[in-house]
């Protein structure tokens, strides 16, 4: 059941936190990477744990803990003429769903937000599939919602895994 | 057997070049099971990864599925994966506590089994009275036929004959020396969390590619370039240096000219150690901090040699990859002709500075998670040879010409004249052709 206070939200919430998430889920799957970057804020960080139990990414092991300039990094290194390995034809496709605001605070408008999602990626003649889930601190600005925190927790946490993830989920 | 029958083992591997068939053949695959990996000491996990009685993580020899747990008494046990019964796997999870009774339970029919393998009990066993003795051998779990510690590194032998592990280890002791002599006690804890990755090529491929000095600049082109372009990024925005992470990423494209300038060492048994090229000694508030731990512990001059040590990388042959300055091990388990799993692990430097467990960290993220940019690119490579290699037309051999007769031999250590030479891979043959004589 969604708490209470999920309940509370107003629907114009509701729906500006579902139009975001679709917007990154597009952003990402179009490869906008100038546009991915603007999602986070100045101190934004995208994390997926290694251990589903994990409450913080700093000094564990994680699968990905990127603050915006270790991803611009990946950004420059996925599309460098000699990244051999990312080549041809690399595609995702998400689908972004069960948007629930978890808190939403009245005086700055910042929300903590869940929702779950299923990619597919296609990378030479193979196709992988990932699902798991989102949770979203997101930071309420002049200009619409920022990303402070990612968290993405994905089903096959353990792994093993096939090949290595080169993108964000 | 190789499928072409014109070809025996022994010519499959020429002083500067093997055979396709050695990476891409199963029946070779097969034979190397048998005689490498069932003969020679394999790496089952750290004895701190065990922490108390109970604990267990399950993991592989060769194609044997293998137990590693603490007993009651404090004693580690390696044991086969396979209830004495009707055969089921007693361990379905990657690792785990046996719980409050400390017995392994079967989930078919529970049996059930102290740490050490032994029959504790099991349901209406009047069934077997006057049959057989429940404390047969036949009916307990069944321990590796041997099992070594070599500085809290736990390894087993499937074979009942062999040299001890330290004997076998020989130079490539200093994998596990050059971790332990970093802590002012001596001794490194396993931090309990095991990458593991998939990669859909020969086992050989993976590690040839450790050290492999030509290959970084080129294949890892495209993220050395990224991360010195951010490191310069991040000095811009923030006037402060880039973590330590971004060089670790930045030094992928060293010029050859400083790859080339490298030794490495190949020890008997196919042990071999690239020198190091890093950087890791810098003059930061870490390192002196480390440094004074260790002056503390060992007096000045030891902790000199200690930090000084140039090792950067040690292939225990056949099953591990150790980079010992940054405490990272990545396990080798041979899953087919075609397909190799990785469980990556790193460690903790026991009293040694926080810091230094942050350039661990940093480097296990950037250089051996899931994420990693750099081993993204390895794992192409690795694909495109296995592909090429298990085709049939298109030539038969791998060349490994690179300084090849050019090697120094004395006491049985061969070294290379230029760093970028393939000797390491030349070293790890010769080791392979014995055993696969059965003379190793």
């Amino acid at each position: 059941m969604p708490k209470d206070n999920a309940l509370s939200t107003s629907a114009d919430t509701q729906r500006a936190v579902e139009q975001f998430l679709y917007a990154q889920a597009e952003i990402l799957d179009e490869r906008r990477w100038a546009d991915w970057l603007a999602l986070f804020t100045e101190d934004g960080k995208y994390w997926m744990p290694a251990d589903p139990e994990q409450t913080t990414g700093e000094r564990l092991p994680n699968i990905f803990y990127e603050d915006v300039y270790l991803m611009d990094m990946r950004i420059r290194r996925v599309e460098h003429p000699y990244a051999h390995s990312q080549m041809a034809g690399h595609r995702t496709s998400h689908t972004v769903s069960n948007v629930t605001i978890q808190n939403e605070d009245a005086a700055s408008g910042d929300v903590v937000c869940t929702s779950r999602f299923h990619m597919v990626e296609y990378r030479r003649d193979d196709q992988r599939y990932f699902g798991g889930k989102y949770t979203h601190t997101l930071k309420k600005t002049d200009d619409g919602y920022r990303i402070f925190l990612q968290r993405v927790d994905i089903a096959n946490v353990e792994g093993p895994f096939d090949y290595v993830m080169q993108v964000w989920l | 057997m190789p499928k072409d029958q014109n070809l025996d083992i022994g010519s499959l591997v020429e002083p500067g070049r093997v055979h396709k068939a050695c990476y891409a053949d199963e029946d070779v695959f097969e034979q190397e099971l048998k005689n490498i990996f069932h003969k020679s000491w394999i790496y089952i996990g750290h004895e701190s990864q065990v922490p108390n009685p109970g604990d267990y993580w399950t993991t592989w020899v060769g194609k044997e599925r293998m137990i590693i747990c603490r007993a009651e008494d404090g004693q580690v046990h390696v044991l086969y994966n396979r209830c004495p019964h009707r055969g089921a796997l007693i361990c379905n999870n990657l690792h785990g506590n046996s719980g409050n009774k400390k017995s392994f339970r079967c989930p078919y029919h529970a049996w059930q089994f102290a740490m050490d393998g032994s029959l504790r009990n099991l349901p209406m066993k009047q069934g077997y009275d006057g049959i057989i003795d429940l404390k047969d051998p036949q009916l307990q779990m069944k321990p590796a036929e041997r099992q070594g510690n070599y500085r809290g590194f736990i390894f087993a032998s499937l074979s009942e004959d062999g040299p001890d592990l330290e004997t076998w280890l020989g130079g490539g002791k200093v994998a596990f020396d050059d971790i332990c002599n970093r802590s002012p006690e001596g001794e490194a804890e396993i931090v309990a969390n095991c990458f593991r990755i998939i990669q859909h090529s020969n086992w050989k491929i993976f590690l040839e590619n450790q050290l492999d000095s030509v290959h970084p600049s080129i294949t890892h082109h495209s993220t050395g370039d990224a991360a010195a372009d951010m490191q310069k990024v991040y000095k811009e925005k923030t006037g402060e240096d880039a973590p330590m992470g971004y060089q670790f990423l930045a030094d992928f494209t060293l010029p050859y000219e400083k790859w080339d300038s490298l030794d490495t060492i190949g020890y008997p048994n196919g042990h071999t150690v690239l020198e190091g090229y890093m950087g890791l000694r810098p003059t930061d508030a870490v390192t002196q901090a480390h440094e004074k731990v260790l002056t503390d512990a060992y007096g000045e001059d030891r902790m000199n040699e200690i930090l000084d040590t140039k090792v950067h990388h040690v292939l225990v042959y056949p099953c591990l990859s150790v980079q010992p300055p940054l405490q990272q091990l990545r396990a080798v388990r041979p899953l087919a002709a075609n397909k190799t799993l990785t469980e990556i692990w790193h460690f903790r430097l026991k009293g040694a500075p926080e810091g230094i467990y942050d350039r661990s960290l940093a480097y296990y993220y950037h250089v051996n998670a899931p994420s990693t940019m750099v081993n993204a690119d390895d794992l192409n490579n690795f694909r495109a040879c296995q592909d090429g290699l298990s085709l049939d037309g298109g030539g038969d051999w791998v060349s490994l010409h690179r300084n090849a007769g050019q090697d120094p031999v004395k006491d049985g250590v061969t070294t290379s004249v230029t760093g970028m030479s393939e000797q390491p891979m030349r070293n790890m043959f010769a080791a392979w052709k014995e055993y696969m004589a059965g003379s190793a």
